[in-house]
C-alpha cells in the first residue's frame, strides 16, 4: 500500500519535473530530436518572415514600426521613464504580498463567530477582480487627490498604486488561498495535536507550504502587475508607456513602442525565469540530504 | 487515580453514530490496545481523546481532570497527550529536527538548544540521529513513523495515542516501529492503541478491548481474549483475522 503511494508520488513528481524542466522537451530525445527541431523552426520562421515581408503594406509598416533609428534615439528617455515603472511595481508588490496573505487568511478562518470576516474577505475579492484596473486607477488618482484632505497624499502615482494594490490583491489573495486550502488538513491535525495554537499552526506548518507552492501563479501574477504598472500613464504621469506615446507622437513612427516592449520584457522574462529557478531549487533541497538545509 | 477515563463518550458525523456510550479507563503505564473493524470508532476515539474532534456527549478525563468541560485550554491538554497518526503526517517543509523540536520551542517555549538537546537524545535512543537533518520525503515509511513517534514524545506527554501506526507501512518495514513502541511499553509510558497486528496487540497489550457499532462489547487481559472470546461478535472477528493470516 504505502509502496504504490511512493510510486504514485513518484509519478508524480516527475510529471511535474518534465512540466517545468521540459519547457521544450528537447532533451529526453537526444540529437535527433534536435535536429528536426531545429529544421522546423527555421522552415516555420522563413514561412512566417517571407509571408510578413511580401504582404503589400510591409514598406510603410517597416518605415512606421521599425526603423532602427527612432527606436534608438527614443530608448534613452523612455528607459529613464521606465525607472518609474519598475519603482511603482516593486513597492506595489511588497504591499500586496502582505495585504493579500491578510485577505486570505481572514477568508480561511473557521467557525461561526469569523463570519463577517469571511464575508469582508469575500466580497473584497470580488469586488477587486470586479472592476476594471484602469477605472480603479483613474477613480483614486483623480478622486483621491480631489478631495484635498490633510494629510493624503495629493501624488498621483501614489494613488495609482494604492489602485494596484487594491486590485492585484484581490488575485493574489486568491492564489494564496488556493494555497492553504492545497495543505492537507492532516498537517494542521498534527500541528494542533502537539499542542500548537491555531495562529502558530498557520505560521510555522501551514503558511510556508501553501506559499511554497503557489510561488509559480504568485510571479505570473507580479508579471501582469508589472505590465500594468503602464496604467499609471493613463494619469497623465511620465512613464514609459506614456513617454513612448510622446516620442510617437512626436516623429508619426511607432519605434519607441517597440522601445518600451523590449523594457518591459526585459523585466517579465527574467522574472519568468527566477520563478522556474526558485522552484526548481525547492524540489532540490526537499530531495537532497540536509546538506543545504 | 487513572490516567485517563472515559464516561458515556458519544460522536456522531452528521447522521452517522460513530461512538455510542464509549467508557473506558487506563490506569498509569498500562498499555490497552484497541481492536475491531474497520468504522467500530477506533480513530474517532484516539481524536476525540486529543481533543481534535469535540465529543457530543459524555466526559473524558485526564488524571482526574475533565478534558472535555467548556472553556478548556486545548492547546494545554494536547501538549499532555501525544498521538500518532497512520499516515505520520510530518511536516514535509521541515527536516527531522525541525520537525521534533517545532512544538517543544513554539508551545512549551523551550530555547532551541533545550529543544534540539531534547530532540537529539530521542533521535538517538531511536535509531535516528544521522537523519536529524533529512526532509521526510527521504525517509522511509519506517523512518517517518519513528520520527513521528519521536515528535510527539518530544513534547513529554503523559499519555500517548497510537492510530493504526502500521497500517501504512510495508510489511518489511512495521517490525522496527512495533520496536520502538515495544521500548515505550517498557519504559512505562501509558498508551493507547488502534492497531491491527493482533500478534503485537497480545504481546504488549496489558489489556485489549474489542470494539463494535461504537462501544466496547468486550474487553480483557490479551491471552484471555484471544484464546476464549465470550462474545460471539468479538469471536466472529478473531476468526476472520485468523483466516487473513493475521494471528
Amino acid at each position: 500500500m504505502a509502496s504504490e503511494g511512493n510510486r504514485r508520488a513518484d509519478l508524480e513528481v516527475e510529471a511535474r519535473r518534465s512540466r517545468v524542466l521540459g519547457g521544450l522537451r528537447l532533451e529526453a530525445e537526444g540529437a535527433r530530436g534536435v535536429a528536426i527541431a531545429l529544421l522546423s523552426t527555421v522552415v516555420f520562421v522563413t514561412a512566417v518572415v517571407v509571408a510578413v515581408t511580401q504582404s503589400p503594406g510591409w514598406p510603410e509598416v517597416h518605415r512606421v514600426f521599425f526603423d532602427w533609428h527612432d527606436i534608438s534615439s527614443s530608448f534613452p528617455e523612455i528607459a529613464r521613464a521606465f525607472v518609474l515603472n519598475v519603482k511603482v511595481f516593486l513597492a506595489c508588490e511588497v504591499f500586496i504580498l502582505a495585504f493579500a496573505l491578510l485577505i486570505a487568511v481572514l477568508r480561511s478562518l473557521p467557525g461561526p463567530v469569523f463570519f463577517p470576516l469571511r464575508a469582508l474577505a469575500i466580497i473584497y475579492a470580488d469586488l477587486a477582480r470586479g472592476v476594471p484596473t484602469i477605472l480603479v486607477i483613474a477613480l483614486l488618482g483623480f478622486g483621491a487627490p480631489a478631495l484635498q484632505l490633510q494629510g493624503v497624499p495629493t501624488s498621483r502615482v501614489f494613488w495609482a498604486g494604492v489602485g494596484l494594490v487594491l486590485i492585484y490583491s484581490g488575485y493574489v489573495a486568491e492564489v494564496y488561498r488556493a494555497g492553504i486550502e492545497s495543505v492537507h488538513p492532516s498537517q494542521e491535525a498534527a500541528a494542533r495535536s502537539l499542542g500548537l495554537s491555531r495562529v502558530q499552526a498557520l505560521r510555522w506548518v501551514i503558511l510556508p507550504q501553501a506559499i511554497r507552492r503557489v510561488i509559480p501563479p504568485l510571479l505570473n501574477d507580479f508579471i501582469g502587475l508589472q505590465k500594468d504598472t503602464a496604467l499609471v500613464g493613463t494619469l497623465g504621469v511620465v512613464e514609459a508607456f506614456n513617454q513612448s506615446q510622446i516620442d510617437a507622437n512626436a516623429t508619426f513612427t511607432f519605434g519607441s513602442y517597440l522601445a518600451a516592449a523590449a523594457l518591459f520584457v526585459a523585466i517579465t522574462i527574467p522574472l519568468a525565469r527566477f520563478t522556474d529557478w526558485l522552484v526548481a531549487r525547492d524540489r532540490r533541497r526537499r530531495q537532497t540530504a540536509g546538506v543545504l538545509g | 487515580m487513572s490516567a485517563l477515563v472515559l464516561r458515556g463518550v458519544h460522536k456522531s458525523f452528521g447522521t452517522n453514530e460513530v461512538l455510542r456510550g464509549m467508557d473506558l479507563s487506563l490506569e498509569e503505564h498500562e498499555v490497552v490496545c484497541l481492536i475491531g473493524a474497520s468504522g467500530s470508532g477506533k480513530s474517532t476515539l484516539l481524536r476525540c481523546v486529543n481533543l481534535l474532534e469535540p465529543i457530543d456527549a459524555g466526559r473524558i478525563m485526564l488524571h482526574d481532570e475533565e478534558i472535555t468541560r467548556r472553556g478548556v485550554d486545548l492547546n494545554a491538554v494536547r501538549r499532555r497527550i501525544g498521538i500518532v497518526f497512520q499516515a505520520f503526517n510530518l511536516f514535509p517543509h521541515m527536516t527531522v529536527l525541525r520537525n521534533v523540536t517545532l512544538a517543544p520551542r513554539n508551545a512549551l517555549k523551550l530555547s532551541r538548544e533545550e529543544a534540539e538537546a531534547r530532540a537529539l537524545r530521542l533521535l538517538e535512543r531511536f535509531g535516528l540521529a544521522d537523519k536529524r537533518d533529512d526532509y521526510p520525503d527521504r525517509l522511509s515509511g519506517g523512518q517517518q513513523q519513528r520520527v513521528a513517534i519521536v515528535r510527539a514524545l518530544a513534547m513529554q506527554p503523559q499519555l500517548m495515542l497510537l492510530d493504526e501506526v502500521t497500517s501504512a507501512l510495508d510489511p518489511e518495514l512495521i517490525a522496527e516501529v512495533l520496536e520502538v513502541i515495544r521500548e515505550l511499553a517498557e519504559g512505562g509510558m501509558t498508551m493507547l492503541i488502534a492497531t491491527h497486528e493482533m500478534s503485537f496487540a497480545r504481546d504488549i497489550a496489558n489489556r485489549v478491548c474489542f470494539l463494535h457499532e461504537g462501544r466496547i462489547l468486550e474487553e480483557g487481559p490479551p491471552q484471555e481474549l484471544f484464546s476464549s472470546p465470550k462474545e460471539p461478535r468479538t469471536r466472529q472477528f478473531l476468526e476472520r483475522i485468523i483466516e487473513a493470516g493475521r494471528l
